[in-house]
Protein backbone atom coordinates (compact mmCIF):
# COMPACT_ATOMS: atom_id res chain seq x y z
CA UNK A 1 0.00 0.00 0.00
CA UNK A 2 2.88 2.35 0.83
CA UNK A 3 6.44 2.43 -0.43
CA UNK A 4 9.37 2.10 1.91
CA UNK A 5 10.56 5.52 0.87
CA UNK A 6 7.26 7.09 1.86
CA UNK A 7 7.22 5.34 5.23
CA UNK A 8 10.89 6.13 5.90
CA UNK A 9 10.33 9.80 5.15
CA UNK A 10 7.33 9.86 7.49
CA UNK A 11 9.23 8.17 10.31
CA UNK A 12 12.00 10.70 9.96
CA UNK A 13 9.50 13.55 10.07
CA UNK A 14 8.02 12.04 13.23
CA UNK A 15 11.41 12.01 14.89
CA UNK A 16 11.64 8.23 15.13
CA UNK A 17 15.23 7.36 15.99
CA UNK A 18 15.04 3.55 15.96
CA UNK A 19 12.74 1.10 14.18
CA UNK A 20 12.77 -2.23 16.04
CA UNK A 21 11.48 -4.89 13.74
CA UNK A 22 10.76 -8.42 12.65
CA UNK A 23 9.70 -8.38 8.99
CA UNK A 24 6.81 -9.79 7.09
CA UNK A 25 6.33 -9.69 3.34
CA UNK A 26 4.82 -6.19 3.44
CA UNK A 27 6.70 -4.27 6.12
CA UNK A 28 9.90 -6.13 5.37
CA UNK A 29 10.07 -4.35 2.03
CA UNK A 30 10.53 -1.07 3.87
CA UNK A 31 13.81 -2.04 5.50
CA UNK A 32 16.25 -0.82 2.88
CA UNK A 33 14.55 2.55 2.63
CA UNK A 34 14.59 2.96 6.41
CA UNK A 35 18.25 1.97 6.55
CA UNK A 36 19.11 4.66 4.03
CA UNK A 37 17.87 7.36 6.39
CA UNK A 38 20.67 8.66 8.57
CA UNK A 39 18.28 9.79 11.29
CA UNK A 40 16.57 6.45 11.74
CA UNK A 41 18.34 3.24 12.72
CA UNK A 42 16.89 -0.15 11.94
CA UNK A 43 17.25 -2.67 14.79
CA UNK A 44 16.59 -6.26 13.75
CA UNK A 45 15.48 -8.61 16.51
CA UNK A 46 14.67 -12.31 16.53
CA UNK A 47 11.17 -12.31 17.96
CA UNK A 48 8.46 -9.72 18.37
CA UNK A 49 8.29 -9.79 22.17
CA UNK A 50 11.93 -8.85 22.11
CA UNK A 51 11.10 -5.84 19.95
CA UNK A 52 8.94 -4.30 22.66
CA UNK A 53 11.64 -4.77 25.29
CA UNK A 54 14.32 -3.26 23.08
CA UNK A 55 11.97 -0.36 22.38
CA UNK A 56 11.41 -0.01 26.13
CA UNK A 57 15.14 0.31 26.72
CA UNK A 58 15.45 2.80 23.90
CA UNK A 59 12.64 4.90 25.32
CA UNK A 60 14.10 4.83 28.83
CA UNK A 61 17.39 5.93 27.30
CA UNK A 62 15.84 8.98 25.69
CA UNK A 63 15.36 7.69 22.14
CA UNK A 64 12.15 7.65 20.12
CA UNK A 65 11.60 4.06 19.03
CA UNK A 66 8.92 2.50 16.88
CA UNK A 67 8.02 -1.20 16.87
CA UNK A 68 7.38 -2.57 13.38
CA UNK A 69 5.94 -6.10 13.37
CA UNK A 70 3.17 -8.25 11.97
CA UNK A 71 0.00 -9.04 13.91
CA UNK A 72 1.13 -12.63 14.45
CA UNK A 73 4.05 -11.17 16.36
CA UNK A 74 1.70 -8.97 18.33
CA UNK A 75 -0.01 -12.14 19.50
CA UNK A 76 3.29 -13.52 20.85
CA UNK A 77 4.26 -10.20 22.44
CA UNK A 78 1.78 -10.15 25.29
CA UNK A 79 4.05 -10.38 28.31
CA UNK A 80 6.48 -7.85 26.90
CA UNK A 81 3.65 -5.41 26.17
CA UNK A 82 2.20 -5.90 29.64
CA UNK A 83 5.54 -5.19 31.23
CA UNK A 84 6.73 -2.29 29.10
CA UNK A 85 3.46 -0.45 28.62
CA UNK A 86 1.50 -1.30 31.73
CA UNK A 87 4.10 -2.04 34.44
CA UNK A 88 6.68 0.57 33.46
CA UNK A 89 4.16 2.89 31.79
CA UNK A 90 6.14 3.51 28.63
CA UNK A 91 4.12 5.06 25.77
CA UNK A 92 5.49 2.88 23.00
CA UNK A 93 4.15 3.10 19.47
CA UNK A 94 3.93 0.40 16.81
CA UNK A 95 3.02 -0.17 13.21
CA UNK A 96 1.50 -3.62 12.97
CA UNK A 97 0.88 -5.40 9.70
CA UNK A 98 -2.65 -6.84 9.60
CA UNK A 99 -2.22 -10.13 7.78
CA UNK A 100 -4.94 -11.19 5.33
CA UNK A 101 -7.12 -8.14 5.95
CA UNK A 102 -7.38 -7.26 2.27
CA UNK A 103 -7.09 -10.71 0.81
CA UNK A 104 -7.40 -14.22 2.28
CA UNK A 105 -6.28 -16.11 -0.81
CA UNK A 106 -3.04 -17.20 0.81
CA UNK A 107 -4.54 -18.18 4.17
CA UNK A 108 -8.31 -18.73 3.83
CA UNK A 109 -10.04 -18.22 7.15
CA UNK A 110 -6.94 -16.58 8.65
CA UNK A 111 -7.62 -16.39 12.38
CA UNK A 112 -5.51 -13.25 12.62
CA UNK A 113 -8.68 -11.48 11.54
CA UNK A 114 -10.49 -12.81 14.61
CA UNK A 115 -7.92 -12.16 17.30
CA UNK A 116 -5.81 -9.15 16.34
CA UNK A 117 -8.15 -6.28 17.15
CA UNK A 118 -9.51 -7.82 20.38
CA UNK A 119 -5.90 -8.33 21.45
CA UNK A 120 -5.07 -4.68 20.90
CA UNK A 121 -8.17 -3.77 22.87
CA UNK A 122 -7.20 -6.16 25.66
CA UNK A 123 -3.78 -4.53 25.94
CA UNK A 124 -5.45 -1.10 25.91
CA UNK A 125 -3.48 0.06 22.92
CA UNK A 126 -5.18 2.90 21.09
CA UNK A 127 -5.01 1.91 17.43
CA UNK A 128 -6.17 3.11 14.05
CA UNK A 129 -6.86 0.78 11.17
CA UNK A 130 -5.32 1.98 7.92
CA UNK A 131 -6.82 0.00 5.05
CA UNK A 132 -6.43 2.25 2.02
CA UNK A 133 -3.77 4.60 0.65
CA UNK A 134 -5.89 7.70 1.26
CA UNK A 135 -5.43 7.15 4.99
CA UNK A 136 -1.68 7.68 4.90
CA UNK A 137 -1.81 10.91 6.85
CA UNK A 138 -3.60 9.14 9.69
CA UNK A 139 -0.37 7.33 10.54
CA UNK A 140 1.49 10.49 11.41
CA UNK A 141 -1.53 12.11 12.97
CA UNK A 142 -2.16 9.19 15.33
CA UNK A 143 1.52 8.89 16.22
CA UNK A 144 1.62 12.59 17.04
CA UNK A 145 -1.59 12.43 19.05
CA UNK A 146 -0.34 9.49 21.11
CA UNK A 147 2.98 11.22 21.64
CA UNK A 148 1.29 14.40 22.83
CA UNK A 149 -0.93 12.44 25.18
CA UNK A 150 1.91 10.23 26.41
CA UNK A 151 -0.01 7.05 25.71
CA UNK A 152 0.84 3.88 23.80
CA UNK A 153 -0.60 3.50 20.36
CA UNK A 154 -0.50 1.59 17.13
CA UNK A 155 -1.33 1.69 13.47
CA UNK A 156 -2.90 -1.50 12.21
CA UNK A 157 -1.89 -1.61 8.58
CA UNK A 158 -4.06 -3.75 6.31
CA UNK A 159 -2.08 -6.26 4.28
CA UNK A 160 -2.83 -8.84 1.65
CA UNK A 161 -3.18 -6.89 -1.55
CA UNK A 162 -0.38 -6.33 -4.03
CA UNK B 1 42.45 -13.14 32.07
CA UNK B 2 39.64 -15.39 30.91
CA UNK B 3 38.82 -18.36 33.09
CA UNK B 4 36.88 -21.17 31.50
CA UNK B 5 34.97 -23.90 33.20
CA UNK B 6 32.92 -26.92 32.37
CA UNK B 7 29.31 -27.08 33.37
CA UNK B 8 30.09 -29.98 35.69
CA UNK B 9 32.54 -27.75 37.50
CA UNK B 10 29.92 -25.05 37.60
CA UNK B 11 27.49 -27.36 39.33
CA UNK B 12 29.87 -28.40 42.03
CA UNK B 13 32.13 -25.45 42.68
CA UNK B 14 30.15 -22.35 41.88
CA UNK B 15 30.57 -19.10 43.70
CA UNK B 16 28.05 -17.25 45.83
CA UNK B 17 25.76 -15.08 43.70
CA UNK B 18 25.91 -12.41 46.39
CA UNK B 19 29.70 -12.35 46.26
CA UNK B 20 29.67 -12.26 42.47
CA UNK B 21 27.26 -9.34 42.46
CA UNK B 22 29.28 -7.51 45.07
CA UNK B 23 32.24 -7.73 42.72
CA UNK B 24 30.18 -6.19 39.92
CA UNK B 25 28.96 -3.51 42.29
CA UNK B 26 32.50 -2.63 43.27
CA UNK B 27 33.76 -2.59 39.69
CA UNK B 28 31.02 -0.63 37.94
CA UNK B 29 31.76 2.88 36.82
CA UNK B 30 29.83 5.86 38.14
CA UNK B 31 28.08 6.34 34.79
CA UNK B 32 27.33 2.66 34.21
CA UNK B 33 23.76 1.42 34.04
CA UNK B 34 23.09 -1.88 35.81
CA UNK B 35 19.96 -3.89 35.05
CA UNK B 36 19.16 -6.79 37.38
CA UNK B 37 16.43 -9.39 37.25
CA UNK B 38 15.35 -12.52 39.13
CA UNK B 39 17.92 -13.87 41.63
CA UNK B 40 20.50 -11.20 40.75
CA UNK B 41 17.85 -8.54 41.38
CA UNK B 42 17.03 -9.95 44.80
CA UNK B 43 20.66 -9.95 45.87
CA UNK B 44 21.55 -6.66 44.13
CA UNK B 45 18.97 -4.88 46.26
CA UNK B 46 21.00 -5.84 49.35
CA UNK B 47 23.79 -3.59 48.06
CA UNK B 48 23.83 0.22 48.19
CA UNK B 49 21.61 1.52 45.35
CA UNK B 50 22.43 4.16 42.75
CA UNK B 51 20.06 6.14 40.50
CA UNK B 52 21.42 4.21 37.50
CA UNK B 53 20.24 0.85 38.83
CA UNK B 54 17.26 -0.53 36.98
CA UNK B 55 15.79 -3.37 39.00
CA UNK B 56 13.78 -5.21 36.38
CA UNK B 57 11.05 -6.37 38.73
CA UNK B 58 8.35 -6.94 37.66
CA UNK B 59 9.93 -8.34 34.55
CA UNK B 60 8.83 -9.77 31.26
CA UNK B 61 9.93 -13.28 30.40
CA UNK B 62 13.66 -13.07 29.78
CA UNK B 63 13.46 -9.45 28.69
CA UNK B 64 16.40 -7.95 30.57
CA UNK B 65 19.05 -8.39 27.82
CA UNK B 66 16.66 -6.87 25.30
CA UNK B 67 15.95 -3.88 27.51
CA UNK B 68 19.70 -3.59 27.98
CA UNK B 69 20.21 -3.58 24.24
CA UNK B 70 17.78 -0.72 23.85
CA UNK B 71 19.47 1.26 26.60
CA UNK B 72 22.91 0.58 25.14
CA UNK B 73 21.84 1.86 21.73
CA UNK B 74 20.16 4.94 23.19
CA UNK B 75 23.07 5.71 25.54
CA UNK B 76 26.20 4.83 23.56
CA UNK B 77 28.44 6.77 25.92
CA UNK B 78 27.46 4.69 28.91
CA UNK B 79 28.19 1.06 29.67
CA UNK B 80 25.12 -1.09 30.27
CA UNK B 81 25.54 -4.18 32.46
CA UNK B 82 22.75 -6.76 32.53
CA UNK B 83 22.75 -9.29 35.39
CA UNK B 84 20.53 -12.11 34.23
CA UNK B 85 19.58 -15.58 35.42
CA UNK B 86 20.11 -18.74 33.40
CA UNK B 87 16.40 -19.50 33.33
CA UNK B 88 15.72 -16.00 32.05
CA UNK B 89 18.49 -16.31 29.47
CA UNK B 90 16.91 -19.49 28.13
CA UNK B 91 13.65 -17.63 27.59
CA UNK B 92 15.30 -15.13 25.27
CA UNK B 93 18.30 -16.75 23.64
CA UNK B 94 17.58 -14.87 20.43
CA UNK B 95 18.52 -11.67 22.21
CA UNK B 96 22.16 -12.77 22.07
CA UNK B 97 21.98 -12.73 18.30
CA UNK B 98 20.18 -9.38 18.26
CA UNK B 99 22.83 -7.85 20.54
CA UNK B 100 25.69 -8.92 18.30
CA UNK B 101 23.82 -7.89 15.17
CA UNK B 102 23.26 -4.41 16.62
CA UNK B 103 26.98 -4.08 17.45
CA UNK B 104 26.20 -2.92 20.98
CA UNK B 105 29.81 -2.49 22.03
CA UNK B 106 28.83 -0.91 25.35
CA UNK B 107 26.70 -3.83 26.55
CA UNK B 108 27.76 -6.52 29.03
CA UNK B 109 25.49 -9.52 29.67
CA UNK B 110 26.32 -11.48 32.82
CA UNK B 111 24.42 -14.73 33.32
CA UNK B 112 24.29 -16.21 36.80
CA UNK B 113 24.15 -19.93 36.14
CA UNK B 114 22.70 -21.88 39.05
CA UNK B 115 20.78 -24.48 37.05
CA UNK B 116 17.49 -23.70 38.71
CA UNK B 117 14.47 -21.47 38.62
CA UNK B 118 15.46 -20.39 42.09
CA UNK B 119 12.73 -17.81 42.63
CA UNK B 120 9.95 -20.32 41.93
CA UNK B 121 11.27 -22.99 44.26
CA UNK B 122 14.46 -24.22 42.64
CA UNK B 123 13.00 -26.38 39.91
CA UNK B 124 15.74 -27.32 37.43
CA UNK B 125 15.97 -25.28 34.25
CA UNK B 126 15.98 -27.23 30.99
CA UNK B 127 19.48 -28.36 30.24
CA UNK B 128 20.75 -27.83 33.78
CA UNK B 129 24.28 -29.11 34.00
CA UNK B 130 24.50 -29.56 30.26
CA UNK B 131 24.09 -26.18 28.57
CA UNK B 132 27.30 -24.22 28.02
CA UNK B 133 26.19 -20.58 28.04
CA UNK B 134 29.58 -19.25 27.02
CA UNK B 135 29.51 -21.52 23.98
CA UNK B 136 26.01 -20.30 23.13
CA UNK B 137 27.26 -16.73 23.25
CA UNK B 138 30.23 -17.53 21.05
CA UNK B 139 27.97 -19.25 18.58
CA UNK B 140 25.75 -16.17 18.53
CA UNK B 141 28.74 -14.08 17.50
CA UNK B 142 30.03 -12.65 20.78
CA UNK B 143 33.79 -12.24 20.59
CA UNK B 144 34.33 -11.19 24.20
CA UNK B 145 33.18 -14.24 26.17
CA UNK B 146 34.21 -15.22 29.68
CA UNK B 147 33.25 -17.95 32.13
CA UNK B 148 34.08 -18.18 35.81
CA UNK B 149 33.40 -20.57 38.66
CA UNK B 150 35.89 -19.07 41.11
CA UNK B 151 35.03 -15.92 43.01
CA UNK B 152 38.69 -15.10 43.38
CA UNK B 153 39.24 -15.15 39.63
CA UNK B 154 36.03 -13.19 39.00
CA UNK B 155 37.03 -10.54 41.53
CA UNK B 156 40.43 -10.32 39.94
CA UNK B 157 39.12 -9.93 36.39
CA UNK B 158 35.75 -8.21 36.67
CA UNK B 159 36.92 -4.64 36.21
CA UNK B 160 38.87 -5.51 33.09
CA UNK B 161 36.13 -7.73 31.68
CA UNK B 162 33.32 -5.19 31.96
CA UNK B 163 35.57 -2.35 30.88
CA UNK B 164 36.71 -3.91 27.61
CA UNK B 165 34.94 -3.21 24.30
CA UNK B 166 31.96 -5.48 23.82
CA UNK B 167 29.43 -6.73 23.41
CA UNK B 168 30.63 -8.89 26.25
CA UNK B 169 29.15 -12.07 27.64
CA UNK B 170 30.03 -13.52 31.04
CA UNK B 171 28.85 -16.85 32.45
CA UNK B 172 29.20 -17.13 36.23
CA UNK B 173 28.68 -20.49 37.87
CA UNK B 174 26.88 -19.74 41.11
CA UNK B 175 25.55 -21.97 43.84
CA UNK B 176 21.76 -22.17 44.02
CA UNK B 177 20.25 -20.99 47.27
CA UNK B 178 17.17 -23.00 48.07
CA UNK B 179 14.18 -21.72 49.95
CA UNK B 180 14.71 -18.04 49.28
CA UNK B 181 11.83 -15.85 48.09
CA UNK B 182 11.90 -14.20 44.71
CA UNK B 183 12.83 -10.55 44.35
CA UNK B 184 10.28 -8.04 45.57
CA UNK B 185 9.65 -4.93 43.53
CA UNK B 186 11.42 -1.99 45.17
CA UNK B 187 8.48 0.26 44.35
CA UNK B 188 6.03 1.22 41.62
CA UNK B 189 7.69 0.50 38.29
CA UNK B 190 6.31 3.65 36.61
CA UNK B 191 7.77 5.89 39.26
CA UNK B 192 11.09 4.08 39.14
CA UNK B 193 11.16 4.41 35.34
CA UNK B 194 10.60 8.15 35.64
CA UNK B 195 13.36 8.57 38.21
CA UNK B 196 15.71 6.43 36.13
CA UNK B 197 15.15 8.61 33.07
CA UNK B 198 15.80 11.70 35.16
CA UNK B 199 19.05 10.17 36.38
CA UNK B 200 20.15 9.59 32.79
CA UNK B 201 19.47 13.24 32.01
CA UNK B 202 21.39 14.48 35.02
Amino acid sequence: MFTGEKIAELLEQLGVTHVVTVPDSTIGRWQSAIEERAATRLVRVCREGEAWQVAAGLYLGGATPLVLIQCTGLLESGDAIRNAIHDFGLPLFAIIGYRSYLNQDTIPGDTCLIFTEPTLDAWRIDYRLVSEPAQFDEIGAHRAACGDAGVPGAILLAEGKA
Amino acid sequence: MTATTTTETARTTGMSAKDALAAVHAARGARDIVITTMTPARDWMLLPPTPLDLVFVPSAMGGAPSMGLGLALAQPNRRVIVCNGDGSMLMNLGSLVSIVNARATNLVVIVFVNGTYEVTGSQPVPGAGVVDYAALARAAGFESVHAYASIEEWRSDVRHVIGAPGPTFVSLAVEPVHGQPGPKSPGPARERARRFMEALDA
